[in-house]
Formats: C-alpha cells, sequence, structure tokens
C-alpha cells in the first residue's frame, strides 16, 4: 500500500511519518502531484495558520489536487480545518471539500484557549471510529473549531459540542491528532489504513 | 473532559537528560529518548525537553535529538532553549517538535511571539517564564535565572497572551529543585488573568503538591523533572492517586 503525506509549509508534517512508520508503514512525504495522485491514501496534516497555508497551497496548485482526490484523504487538525468551506483564522477561504466553516472558541470562564491537550471523544458507529470507546482520550491542540454538523462522526465537548472528526465521501479528517494520542490514536490511523 | 496534564521535563545537556537543584549543580539522569518512552508508557501527557545551557551559550538546541524523540515517542512534546527566530522555530518544528518554548528571546524580542503565532499557529508557542519573588514583587529572570529584568511575571505573561502565545510555561525559581509544593497563589493568580493554558514548574516534591497545583493553583498542566527522573514518583501512582481525589486525569 502507498501512502502519501502532502508536504507544505506547515510545522511536524514528520509526525504523521513517524507514527506510520511506527505502524510498519513507510509513507512518502511529498508535494509531487502524480505521487499523490496516485498513492492508495493521502494524509493531509497540519499545524500551521490557514490563510499563510492557503495561501501556500494555492501557489503550488496543491489546492486544486487536494480537491481532486479519489482515494480515502485524513486531513488532520488544521488539515481537517482547511477541508472545510472558510475559517474564522486569518479570514481564509479553504477547499470547501466540508460545507461548513471554522469557527473561533470564545473563551469562557473555565475553559481556555487554545483547547490543548487530552479530552474524551464520542465516536459514531464509522469504520474511522472502530474500536474507539466514549472513555478513550485523544491530543487536541486548536483555538478553532468546526461546528457539529451532518458529517460529524465523532464529538467532543469543550466550550460547547464540536466536531472532533468528519467525513464526507472519500474524505475523512480528525480534529485532534491522531498521530500523538498513543494507542487510540494509533487505533484511528489503523482503521485509516484500512479503509 | 479535557484532563489535567503531567509533563515530565527533561532538561539536556550535551545531549543527556540533567536537572539541577535552583538552576545549579546538574547532575545526570539518563538518555532522553529512552526517558521519554518510558514516561510515555506510565501515561505522562506530554513531554518537555529543554535545552538548558543553551541561550547562556548561545547554542542551538539538538535538532537531532528532537529527530530521535519524534520518530519514536507517540505522545506531543515541546522544544526549548536556544530559540532566536523564525528559522530555529521552523527547523525544530520540521525535526518532528510540536510545539516550542522561548524564554529569553521572547523578554528580549516580544515581537518573535507575535511573529511565531503568525507563521505557525498560537498553539506552537509556548512562552516560557522563570520568575522570582523579589522586594518588587514577581520580577522575570533570563538565562536560566542569571540575569533579572525589569519584566514583572504578571504583566509579562499577559502581554504575552495577548501577543499570542498559546501557553505560559511559568517556573517558580523559589520553589524549583527545593520540593516542597508549587507557587499555588501566582499560579492561580496566574490562571484568573490569562485566557491561554498555565504550566505550573517548580516545586513538586510529593504527590499531594499535583493535586494543590491543580486545585489551589488552577493550573491547566504540571510539569517536574527529578521526582520523575529519580523515580521519587511514578507518574502511574500519581495519576491513580489523581484520579481518585476527584481531578480530570486520562489513565
Amino acid at each position: 500500500m502507498k501512502v502519501a503525506i502532502i508536504k507544505y509549509n506547515a510545522g511536524n508534517v514528520y509526525s504523521v511519518y513517524y507514527a506510520l512508520k511506527r505502524l510498519g508503514v513507510e509513507a512518502e512525504l511529498t508535494d509531487d502531484k502524480a505521487i499523490l495522485s496516485s498513492a492508495d491514501k493521502v494524509i493531509f496534516p497540519g499545524v500551521g495558520e490557514a490563510e499563510t497555508t492557503m495561501q501556500y497551497l494555492r501557489n503550488h496548485q496543491l489546492d486544486k489536487l487536494i480537491q481532486s482526490l479519489k482515494q480515502p484523504v485524513l486531513g488532520i487538525c488544521l488539515g481537517m480545518q482547511l477541508l472545510c468551506r472558510h475559517s474564522e483564522e486569518g479570514n481564509a477561504d479553504g477547499l470547501a471539500i466540508f460545507p461548513t466553516d471554522v469557527l473561533l472558541f470564545n473563551p469562557s470562564n473555565n475553559e481556555k484557549v487554545p483547547h490543548m491537550g487530552w479530552n474524551t471523544i464520542k465516536p459514531s458507529q464509522e469504520p474511522l471510529m472502530k474500536g474507539i470507546k466514549e472513555s478513550d482520550y485523544v491530543y487536541f491542540v486548536h483555538s478553532y473549531y468546526v461546528p457539529v454538523c451532518p458529517y460529524t462522526i465523532a464529538q467532543t465537548d469543550y466550550i460547547l459540542p464540536f466536531s472532533a472528526s468528519l467525513h464526507k465521501d472519500n474524505f475523512y479528517a480528525t480534529q485532534f491528532h491522531p498521530e500523538k494520542s498513543g494507542k487510540v490514536g494509533e487505533q484511528i490511523l489503523e482503521n485509516f489504513l484500512k479503509l | 473532559m479535557l484532563a489535567k496534564r503531567i509533563i515530565p521535563c527533561l532538561d539536556i545537556k550535551d545531549g543527556q537528560t540533567v536537572k539541577g537543584t535552583n538552576f545549579i549543580n546538574l547532575r545526570e539522569a539518563g538518555d532522553p529518548v529512552e526517558l521519554g518512552q518510558a514516561y510515555s508508557d506510565q501515561g505522562a501527557d506530554e513531554l518537555v525537553y529543554l535545552d538548558i545551557t543553551a541561550s547562556f551559550e548561545g547554542r542551538k538546541t539538538f535538532t537531532d535529538l528532537v529527530k530521535r524523540v519524534a520518530a519514536h515517542i507517540s505522545i506531543p512534546f515541546t522544544v526549548g532553549g536556544g530559540i532566536h527566530e523564525l528559522k530555529d522555530v521552523d527547523r525544530l518544528l520540521n525535526a518532528g517538535a510540536d510545539k516550542v518554548s522561548i524564554n529569553s528571546a521572547a523578554i528580549k524580542n516580544p515581537q518573535l511571539i507575535d511573529e511565531i503565532a503568525k507563521h505557525f499557529g498560537n498553539q506552537v508557542c509556548v512562552v516560557a517564564i522563570d520568575a522570582k519573588q523579589t522586594p518588587n514583587g514577581w520580577k522575570c529572570f533570563l538565562n536560566g535565572g542569571r540575569v533579572e529584568t525589569d519584566k514583572e511575571l504578571f504583566s509579562w505573561a499577559k502581554e504575552a497572551n495577548e501577543r499570542g502565545a498559546g501557553e505560559i510555561l511559568f517556573t517558580s525559581m523559589d520553589h524549583d529543585g527545593v520540593k516542597t509544593g508549587f507557587a499555588n497563589e501566582a499560579l492561580n493568580q496566574l490562571s484568573s488573568i490569562l485566557s491561554i493554558p498555565v504550566i505550573a514548574s517548580g516545586g513538586a516534591g510529593e504527590m499531594v503538591h499535583f493535586k494543590d497545583v491543580f486545585i489551589k493553583g488552577k493550573a491547566d498542566a504540571a510539569l517536574a523533572a527529578s521526582v520523575f527522573h529519580f523515580g521519587e514518583i511514578k507518574i502511574s501512582e500519581l495519576k491513580e492517586y489523581l484520579c481518585k481525589e476527584g481531578i480530570q486525569i486520562r489513565l
């Protein structure tokens, strides 16, 4: 199986590579369009700022490429947010795979922003969430969130219930970092590789 | 619910873990990758690797070590020490670090916080503050506590927050290494004035200190080094204890 990780200017694209390697999969980190298009699975990772990243993707024509992918694609964190229509971060227009917007958390008295650390998820009966229980913790680091929508396949409650994971057609996404979520995260990555 | 985090800190010098008492008298405590893995297995929620002598000697953090950590460990980790400009941040994130911690560089050039936040996102930027109580209140110190600055702890933390820091890592130099508990009063005040998470550092000696820092200090995370390195407190036992005490913890 060929797994490609989209290489772009975001920080920490290597952590996904390493996580897959720990699962015995040697992924290719690339911005080569032919390799990305022909891979069996594509991962769109992300730590970064939305508008800066979108500009980079547009300048390298990676925006059109991602939209054209037909194989299973997994967007992670910023990757998930950029698969949405629009983000309040940098007022950025996204790739519009998921017809929903990305909003900024309002800090509450007891709950701070960014939402940072381990939180539980409420998974639905989806292949990506196979074997994941409601008490399982995953690692989040984000200040912007996707509201619960028809494509939500896992929810987390922080300040308000939001989308921890999305699925539409061949596109999957997690707001949390499976590559940083210990054994639970490994299970989710394995589930993705089996899709 | 979001869990409170337990974060072992590994102070690195020449590729090895060290821990000093009040920032001096370093003694060795093992291989950083092996130690990090062991902590992860015990249930540590994150790791921090600090190149503690970097800012003093002007050295860059150990990118190779960061790569090894990223390859082996499946929980998040922060790297600090020797970060002066965006290029340093880029290099460390590309080596596999999840966050960077800046301390002296932020005090000397506060604009760096804005730049990191803009380029990499707020969550990447941990602003570490070493502070000590002086006759003029809590003052921030540079270079591992060697140089006093005119910055006051609370106003500086607030400024860092507003500039785009993702977290504040506050080390009380008065409490660091002496194992009598965290600076809960100052932490509580920090937590109430900031909109971002606060990591408490300095003073952990017994399990009850962690309970106190979460309840009295209102910290979001607690960081410690020697009590973990020398096996005085096992992270797995600490987390079971905190859970029994009613604190939200990932077991």
